[in-house]
């Protein structure tokens, strides 16, 4: 449960990139987060009305987009898609996968403003 | 009325992981390597550390730990009965240990310099889940499971068992009267993060601790800190 500290670290990420829009308003904040980041998805949209309460991200949506696990497959030669996260095999062969090249991801995307002007 | 998307593509926890990249160089300046044991709440991490601190330090090993605890000394009382420096972190209510609790606790720490260690250990809060996405800029993570807590562990917290680098199965001794699946247990162990090194041991009974100590020091030479 430390989904408040991951969007208290949001509020506080975003409100210092607003320093160059003066008078934003935030409409949406949209996150990449990886399938074993360890985040769970309704505590991020629940803590995240109470963190930017009072804040210009006040009133503002919250988009999760969840990334699957990519792993890459030696005898396979290429970077696979896990269905899921409770067995880190090759979907295609079968074989351990053992290198992960996506799914820890933990980031804030992109932000939909409204209002703002760009500083000089 | 305009609208704008601002691209910004930037680490949540970005501030944790650049401390923590900080600390893996002055952990590797030192020469000393960091190990961050990770388990549920009662898997036996405090009676491993206990032993494990006890051991090396009979061997001529220097050794230090740093342990959290969401209120209670407890544990770092248990662990300084070993006679290693160990020093209590209070997270006050916070499930994980982070970069930052790990830089200000080193930076003054009376009596204990990085460079005067073989060894450190970091036993962080009873949490399968939040202590995996923080960054100690440990060289080893150990992620520790009883046998009194079920064979499906790993499938169940697959984000902390996939981060690991070694596993460790504790209180072998209970794993009779536990009815404790031991094929099932490496075999999920080994789905979540297939080849990774596992341990199975029991302080009680002593099996698999020199194995435990041997892969100790296999690390340490492996990393040139001899």
């Amino acid at each position: 449960m430390h989904e408040l500290s991951i969007v208290t670290s949001i509020v506080e990420s975003v409100t210092e990139s607003l320093a160059a829009y003066p008078g934003a308003q935030v409409k949406e904040v949209r996150l990449r987060v990886g399938a074993l980041a360890s985040v769970v998805r309704e505590s991020l949209e629940f803590c995240y009305e109470i963190a930017a309460e009072g804040t210009a991200l006040a009133g503002s949506r919250l988009v999760v987009n969840v990334l699957p696990v990519v792993m890459h497959c030696v005898p396979c030669g290429q970077d696979v898609e896990l269905e899921g996260v409770q067995s880190f095999r090759c979907p295609r062969c079968g074989e351990p996968c053992f290198d992960l090249r996506q799914g820890r991801e933990l980031e804030i995307d992109s932000i939909e403003i409204e209002d703002g002007k760009e500083a000089a | 009325m305009t609208t704008r998307i601002v691209e910004l593509r930037r680490g949540i926890l970005k501030k944790n992981d650049e401390l923590a990249a900080g600390l893996r160089a002055s952990y590797a300046a030192a020469g000393v390597l960091v190990l961050n044991l990770v388990s549920s709440p009662g898997a036996g991490k405090t009676a491993f550390l206990e032993w494990t601190l006890t051991e090396l330090r009979k061997r001529g090993v220097r050794v230090a730990a740093l342990v959290g605890d969401l209120e209670t000394d407890n544990d770092a009382r248990r662990l300084a009965a070993s006679g290693a420096p160990v020093r209590q972190i209070n997270t006050h209510g916070i499930c994980h240990l982070d970069a930052e609790m790990i830089g200000k606790h080193l930076a003054n720490w009376e009596g204990v310099t990085l460079g005067g260690l073989d060894y450190l250990f970091i036993e962080n809060v009873g949490n399968l889940v939040c202590p995996s996405s923080y960054d100690l800029g440990e060289a080893i993570r150990v992620v520790l499971l009883s046998v009194t807590e079920g064979e499906d562990k790993p499938l169940k917290y697959p984000t902390m068992f996939n981060s690991a680098d070694a596993a460790v199965v504790t209180k072998m001794d209970l794993a009779v009267p536990c009815g404790f699946d031991r094929w099932a247990a490496l075999k999920n162990i080994n789905e979540i993060r297939p080849g990774i090194r596992i341990f199975e041991t029991s302080v009680k009974s002593g099996v698999g601790l020199e194995e435990w100590l041997a892969y100790l020091e296999e690390q340490r030479k492996g990393r040139g800190h001899y």
